[in-house]
């Protein structure tokens, strides 16, 4: 292809391994990201088969979703089904000779988090994992999605994944954002804007003042949710702040192969010119703290607005709206700000990063939690609840009232141990509010960590903007 | 994996929008390390009470769609997570065909690795599919893979369109990791070049 090409064009021909006449492509893949929920049948695909693992040492695994989050579970896990994915992902780590992070190593967290913390996801890469918030390491100018686990055993075989190409799609947020507004806002506002399905056929590429001025983390966090947009992955060209974060890390290449990286990587960017099939721009300060109010992600409204009535909706969203509020047990017209809760929940891929983490604690300092209230933090992986515990926040969260945590997918998904009971609300830094995701009968508000932190002090939904 | 070549049978109509990966399997049912099974637990807090009994007025608990094989679906079907054991699920129940406006890609995709086949038809088409889903037992659709088309109960049928490596793929049953280890030497020569161009990866 010649002409002017797009981020995602340049990643996607320098990964292409075969293209069929009916446009099927071979892609390579250059890191493969495994848990313990997603692989043991693709293992066992490999077993029966007799094939092996073809490129061990770009393959790593992490047991993330499934751990308890309570000390001693690297010497027992109580729930036999998950002792057993854990134990089974101990043995393909062990029998197919793939890089592992065990409970009991330091370095243990969130696939998603322990990628590029060391340094395994780095620019221009083909970056997959058997979940759907791979989508994290688009951050970094990766070409990063989920996959199934039929796929996971086929790039375990072969290193390769059959694909179409998807359609380019630009998300550009313009100017500054405002105080109290935060990545997380940045990526709940375009799924608020363009739908759970507004994505679906693309790859989006972040663009505008707005994303150049995040951190690594904050980008992380606008990347992680392109899936709940519907895009198969989510970019950010990388910059200066890209190759700062990855340089030194242990797996980032270094010397001579640092340069080297370094003049393709800074190649990495959307030619002038470029064909976007698709173009969507927010300005940054209309942003404002964002909260969910139903069961989709969609279902997105600024902290100073009213729950909506279902007649505002078209199509199938009406009895979607419906169902959403029945469950959610919410009336339309009533103010966001008097939704009271009961539980928080501060982690997960989308916000279980240091700055998440210092976010929080900013807005705690020197406050309780309200009474009756259960919080937790759970940190996104070993080394950044070490990193907590020596800057101070953990003890800020712990003088506040909050459990602190041992890392893990926790609540975001509740496959642990880590629920709500029927009918308990939770302002959650996660990335899902669909029905029963963090416990059957739980009901889910989406936010910032600041957000989540504010509600965990004042016992309601709180625009977090009256406590900075 | 099972052929796919044509289907007649039941179709249960659920309209709802956004039916997540998470409503298909709650993630309890996750931590199987098999494929099979699932199937008494697809849909399961739709499906069922808290204490185990069945939820009356859930589509696949009434009498005429306890054996449905195709399920007509409200827009952006299976949207969520990746996990395969949404599939898996509803292979295991017996549903070989989910019609709708949209699917999440991680799904549509796991869905033909399965032996499922997941149908992309305009509202207006699926509207009437609903329609006769909504008739019962006695309406069944028929699917035909080959020829690229959904026949209702009463002889209204429409084309859809399919990639033809993946309808190749379901007509035969094929295996695609088999397929691309056919290409092997092409994978080797993309390592040695890229092992030249890119050695930090």
């Amino acid at each position: 292809m010649s002409g002017p090409k797009t981020l995602y064009d340049k990643i996607w021909d320098a990964h292409l391994v075969d293209e069929a006449a009916d446009g099927t492509c071979l892609l390579y893949i250059d890191r493969h990201l495994v848990h313990e929920v997603t692989s043991p049948q693709a293992f066992e695909g490999l077993r029966m088969t007799g094939r092996k693992v073809r490129a061990p040492e770009k393959t790593i695994a992490v047991p993330d979703h499934n751990v308890p989050t309570t000390p001693g579970r690297e010497k027992h896990i109580d729930n036999e089904e998950s002792r057993i994915q854990v134990e089974a992902l101990d043995k393909n780590a062990r029998d197919f000779g793939i890089n592992y992070y065990p409970v009991s190593d330091i370095r243990q967290g969130i696939v998603h988090i322990v990628g590029p913390e060391q340094g395994w996801t780095l620019p221009g890469m083909t970056v997959v994992c058997g979940d759907s918030h791979t989508a994290t390491h688009g951050a970094f100018g990766a070409l990063a999605h989920g996959i199934g686990t039929s796929e996971v055993e086929h790039v375990l075989a072969t290193q390769t994944l059959i694909q179409k190409k998807s359609k380019n799609m630009k998300v550009e947020i313009t100017g500054k954002l405002r105080p109290g507004v935060t990545a997380k806002d940045i990526t709940m506002a375009v799924i608020g804007a363009t739908g759970t399905a507004g994505g679906t056929g693309y790859v989006i590429e972040y663009c505008g003042e707005a994303i150049r001025d995040l951190s690594m983390e904050g980008r992380m966090t606008v990347c992680n949710m392109a899936i709940e947009g519907g895009a198969r992955a989510g970019l950010i060209a990388p910059d200066e702040k890209t190759f700062d974060y990855v340089k030194g890390r242990p797996h980032a290449p270094k010397g001579a192969q640092w340069e080297a990286a370094m003049t393709w990587w800074k190649t990495l960017y959307t030619d002038e010119g470029a064909h976007f099939d698709k173009v969507v721009t927010l300005k940054g300060e209309d942003i404002a703290p964002l909260v969910t109010w139903g069961t989709s992600p969609e279902d997105v409204l600024p902290i100073t607005d009213v729950v909506p009535a279902p007649e505002q909706f078209e199509g199938g969203k009406v009895e979607a709206v419906r169902r959403a509020l029945d469950y959610m047990d919410l009336k339309p017209g009533q103010k966001l700000e008097d939704i009271q809760i009961d539980t928080v929940f501060i982690g997960s891929c989308t916000n279980g990063r240091i700055e998440d983490l210092r976010a929080a604690a900013a807005i705690l300092k020197g406050k309780k939690i309200k009474d009756g209230m259960r919080a937790m933090v759970v940190p996104g992986s070993g080394l950044v609840r070490a990193q907590a515990e020596e800057e101070g926040l953990a003890q800020i969260f712990i003088d506040a009232g909050f459990e602190w945590r041992l890392a893990g997918c926790s609540m975001c998904l509740a496959m642990n141990p880590d629920q709500l009971a029927p009918g308990e609300r939770c302002a959650a830094t996660s990335n899902r509010n669909f029905e029963g995701r963090q416990g059957r009968g739980g009901r889910t508000h989406l936010m910032s960590p600041a957000m989540a932190a504010a509600a965990a002090v004042t016992g309601h939904l709180t625009d977090v903007r009256k406590m900075i | 994996m099972d052929k796919f070549t044509t289907l007649t049978g039941i179709a249960a109509p659920m309209p709802l929008v956004n039916i997540d990966t998470d409503m298909i399997i709650p993630k309890q049912f996750l931590k199987t390390i098999k494929r099979s099974g699932l199937g008494k637990n697809l849909f399961d807090e739709m499906r069922y009470n808290q204490d185990g009994s069945e939820i009356a007025d859930f589509v696949l608990n009434q009498p005429a769609y306890r054996n449905a094989e195709i399920i007509v679906a409200g827009d952006n079907f299976g949207c969520g997570s990746s996990r395969e054991h949404a599939p898996w699920a509803l292979l295991d129940f017996g549903i070989r065909c989910v019609i709708s406006t949209s699917f999440a890609d991680i799904f549509f995709n796991n869905c033909f690795k399965n032996g499922i086949l997941p149908i992309v038809l305009p509202q207006e088409t699926v509207d009437i599919l609903m329609q006769d889903a909504r008739k019962g037992a006695n309406a069944r659709l028929t699917v035909d893979l080959e020829g690229q088309t959904v026949t209702t109960s009463d002889g209204q049928s429409f084309g859809f369109e399919i990639d033809p490596f993946r309808k190749h793929c379901l007509l035969n049953g094929l295996d695609d990791i088999g397929l691309s280890l056919e290409k092997v030497a092409a994978i080797d020569r993309f390592e040695a070049s890229a092992a030249q161009s890119r050695p930090w990866v």
